[in-house]
């Protein structure tokens, strides 16, 4: 790149420097809103707060320390492993049913995690229907593994998380094709072997992109592991907030927190630092797929099946169960405003926060400083930020805003000053949820933009494709998958987002999931499988139309 | 020179950037420019338990209503920064430690009210007067009828006792109504004996804490523990949909001091922009009329002891309630977190 940057720029349109900057003024300003609640964070870290830390490390951050890296590590293995197999049976081998669980094998996103914790503990717990079921034919002494356990919170969120993995990687396994593969077979590498050395080091940038975005949420969720009483890190950040009453002291352990979300990424950046991920571009949907033998084909059906059915059949069946017991009492017509609300707030954030992730990507494309790259680590990391701490994270600052201006507007127009309230404002929802889900959106477009090789770019522009031209004829085309892929998960995740719409929804905004809140807030959690039903449905949505897209590519 | 032909008399500039300051909170729906007469609840109770209350009074009195719902810890963050530019009136939440805290921190102003001291005992209100109780909750024993007999139940204390080794179930620590609890068994106690209560407690446990004080009662009915400690609206949900369980409540410390109350209540904001309307709002809300409804919605005891409470909710007996203040539930809130965590009570 280096020795060709001349004759670019020799050759360029005027506009292309132009774009360039405004590119990279326009990353910061994204960036911006995802700093704001750092920057709170770590004001509230200058003074510490002896008292507190002094009792949470002596009783409290030992154990939930030894919890966090055990829970952490454990749903990155499963979720990890159970995303990228998913992913490589159906992109990449010819089964029956493929069709049917490329698709279907998404759906598990839209079950948001607290509400598939609760339905396992529900049914899984002593007092479920199977083990009271198991200890009615074996005996009331028999034996069942306990669900509230950190096996069982590893097994659920992982099931829970896996699709984000399975996302990613499908979206890698359809764009390298299936060339590179058939290559080095016949290259004389037998299939599995083409496997592990070809096609897995290939999907690498995406497979890790998306259990980075599982290690986040596990490490942010509040919601799930309370239901299994599995104490994390976020959850000492909570008791010393709503426990100790001790705002500071919450704010300082989400510091720490952060701060080890940056090593880890940066550990992860530099393990791979080395490696580039372009491939020869061949989008090939005429290469065969990989044909599976007899006990192959059924073993992965088998698995596949088992999947599908743990992650989103019966726990749907349950939730429908519940849903329509309570249909009667509770399905009126301000459900059509909630299923409303949260369609556009979860379709304007997926535009917004996609077209901040592809302006973000591409400064840093083009840009490549090591500071431009750190500011882009820092600007995702609010994925990782517990949701209530980012709320407010926000909100504070956001609220100093709106006073300062308030103020100004009382010196000049006395009593008759118009109120502003800009902390509950559509605005602020969109700019909370940016700096929430930057990540979300940046790694699928971050991975799919190192298919683009910049000799693409060299080529384009020599022949005068440049500046807003070369994004719109040749890298969205190209892009398309990843950006279909980051929209999906915006748009689910926003769906099922509670702390951030709860506390800056405008006054009657209530959403799906605020819905959700409403019951659950209470512990009326069958009240809540009529919203959490809806909440899957209209999760659907997007899902049908990505695969839908995805099939059109490969 | 084209600048200079243009002259904007600052009222005009001010207007301007004002209009576009409206426009900007117009994007956000309601953002801005509330009408003069209405009051604004922030609200850390159900959307269900509230807004029947605000319909009603919005009805009886023509006053609007608007609301938000949250937890109480962002609810009181946000009207902390917000200060005097706060468009809440009231702060309503489901927990006397989180409006002492709230109080505490100078979010809440001291209200004359005749009405209000007349209606609400002083032990469910602010010794202040900058919060009351609405209603009133109760956290008691719940037990197996299959394997426990009463006679054998007496305090929360005697759950420590080894007679109930394996047999205890109880919900998290984390939850505030257990803060409660504990932090008046230290009012009662002193700090060294209910840390030595809570490990017993620990020891007695048949399984791992519970999320939620339903789940503990499907526990007992199923035969995992025996005894546990829930609120009395839980019990009463829980058997409404499934009244064949063999479960029954049991009042604790009869004999003594009586037992641990909660109140679901609400206190006026330091800011408030209509401070009278919410102040009326309040009484209103003491009154008979409002008290059963309020109470009545979620199977809590009225906080007025002169409304009676749902038929379902007296048919599981009279009681004596603790008459300690409910205000120190949130002034040692903390400590007993502490000693939670000391004891191994997760």
């Amino acid at each position: 790149m280096t020795t060709s940057a001349p004759s670019i720029q020799a050759t360029a349109p005027r506009s292309f420097h132009a774009a360039h900057a405004w590119g990279a003024a326009l990353a910061f300003l994204l960036c911006l809103p995802a700093l704001l609640p750092l920057i709170v964070i770590l004001s509230a870290s200058v003074v510490p707060e002896v008292a507190v830390w002094s009792h949470l490390t002596r009783f409290v951050l030992p154990e939930v320390i030894a919890n966090t890296i055990k829970l952490v590590v454990g749903v990155a293995l499963l979720a990890g492993t159970l995303g990228t197999l998913l992913a490589w049976l159906t992109a990449m081998c010819e089964f029956p049913g493929r069709k049917f669980f490329d698709w279907a094998l998404l759906l598990p996103l839209a079950i948001p995690a607290y509400v598939l914790a609760f339905v396992a503990v529900g049914f899984l717990d002593y007092a479920g229907p199977l083990p009271t079921w198991l200890r009615s034919v074996f005996g009331p002494g028999s034996w069942f593994p306990p669900i509230r356990s950190a096996g069982g919170t590893i097994i659920v969120l992982s099931l829970a998380m896996y699709p984000y993995v399975y996302l990613l990687a499908r979206s890698a396994f359809l764009t390298q094709g299936r060339r590179a593969l058939e290559a080095a077979q016949a290259l004389g590498l037998s299939s599995s072997k083409a496997t592990w050395r070809v096609a897995l080091p290939m999907a690498r940038p995406w497979i890790t992109a998306g259990v980075a975005l599982v290690c986040m949420e596990t490490l942010a969720d509040f919601g799930a592991v309370s239901v299994f009483n599995y104490n994390t890190f976020t959850t000492a950040i909570y008791r010393a907030w709503f426990g100790m009453f001790s705002v500071s002291a919450a704010l300082e352990l989400a510091g720490v927190l952060m701060i080890f979300v940056l090593l880890a990424l940066a550990l992860e950046r530099r393990s791979r630092s080395a490696a580039h991920f372009a491939s020869a571009r061949d989008v090939t949907r005429d290469a065969p797929r990989l044909a599976l033998g007899s006990w192959a084909r059924w073993s992965a059906l088998g698995a596949i099946v088992s999947v599908f059915v743990l992650a989103f059949v019966l726990p749907m069946t349950q939730l429908l169960y519940w849903a329509v017991e309570h249909a009667a009492r509770d399905l009126d017509m301000r459900y059509v405003g909630f299923v409303a609300r949260s369609l556009l707030l979860a379709g304007s954030a997926a535009v917004v926060v996609v077209a901040a992730s592809v302006a973000l990507a591409y400064t840093l494309r083009r840009n490549s400083t090591p500071l431009a790259r750190s500011m882009a680590r820092v600007a995702t990391i609010g994925y990782a930020i517990p949701g209530t701490v980012l709320a407010i994270g926000i909100l504070v600052p956001v609220i100093a805003v709106n006073n300062a201006l308030q103020d100004v507007l009382k010196t000049w127009f006395g009593d008759s000053a118009p109120v502003l309230l800009l902390q509950s404002t559509l605005l602020t929802v969109l700019v909370a949820y940016l700096a929430r889900f930057l990540a979300v959106g940046f790694n699928p477009v971050e991975s799919g933009l190192q298919r683009v090789t910049h000799s693409i770019d060299e080529v384009a522009i020599s022949l005068g494709v440049g500046g807003s031209a070369l994004l719109r004829k040749v890298h969205v085309p190209l892009l398309r998958t990843s950006l279909a892929t980051a929209a999906t998960l915006v748009f689910v995740d926003v769906m099922k987002e509670m702390p951030i719409t709860l506390i800056t929804r405008p006054f009657g905004w209530d959403t799906l999931a605020v819905r959700v809140f409403e019951m659950t807030s209470e512990g009326e959690w069958e009240r809540a499988a009529l919203p959490a039903v809806a909440i899957v449905l209209v999760g659907l949505v997007p899902a049908a139309l990505l695969t839908r897209r995805g099939a059109h590519v490969a | 020179m084209a600048i200079a032909r243009i002259h904007f008399r600052p009222r005009q500039v001010r207007t301007a950037i004002a209009a576009g300051l409206l426009l900007l909170a117009g994007l956000g729906v309601g953002g801005c420019a509330r009408q003069p007469a209405e009051l604004v609840v922030y609200s850390a109770r159900n959307e269900q338990l509230i807004k029947p209350m605000f319909d009603r009074y919005t009805a009886d009195t023509g006053m609007p209503v608007r609301f938000v719902t949250d937890d109480a810890g962002p609810l009181i963050e946000r009207l902390g920064a917000e200060g005097n530019h706060s468009p809440a009136d009231i702060l309503m939440t489901v927990d006397a430690g989180e409006l002492w805290h709230a109080a505490d921190r100078g979010l809440l102003q001291p209200i004359t009210s005749q009405p209000l001291t007349a209606n609400i005992p002083a032990s469910l209100r602010d010794p202040q007067n900058r919060w009351f109780g609405l209603s009133v909750r109760a956290r008691t024993i719940v037990y197996s009828t299959e394997r426990v007999k009463p006679d054998a139940l007496s305090t929360y204390e005697a759950l420590a006792g080894p007679q109930w080794k394996g047999k205890l179930c109880l919900r998290t620590s984390k939850k505030v109504y257990n803060q409660s609890l504990v932090a008046m068994l230290i009012v009662e106690h002193g700090e060294a004996p209910t840390e030595q209560i809570v490990k017993g407690w620990v020891a007695n446990l048949a399984t791992d804490v519970f999320s939620n004080d339903i789940l503990l009662m499907e526990a007992i009915a199923a035969g995992q523990c025996d005894v546990g400690i829930v609120n009395t609206y839980y019990f009463g949900r829980l058997l409404r949909d499934k009244p064949a369980l063999p479960i029954k409540l049991f009042w604790a410390d009869q004999a003594a001091n009586g037992v641990h109350v909660n109140i679901s209540g609400a206190g006026v904001t330091t800011h408030a922009p209509h401070k009278e309307a919410a102040q009326k709002f309040l009484e209103w809300l003491s009154m008979p009329e409002a008290q059963a409804l309020f109470a009545g919605l979620n199977l809590e005891y009225p906080a007025n002891p002169a409304v009676s409470a749902d038929p379902a909710v007296l048919a599981w007996g009279k009681f004596k309630p603790s008459g300690l203040n409910i205000a120190k539930a949130g002034e040692l809130q903390a400590d007993a977190v502490r000693l939670m965590d000391r004891a191994g009570y997760r």
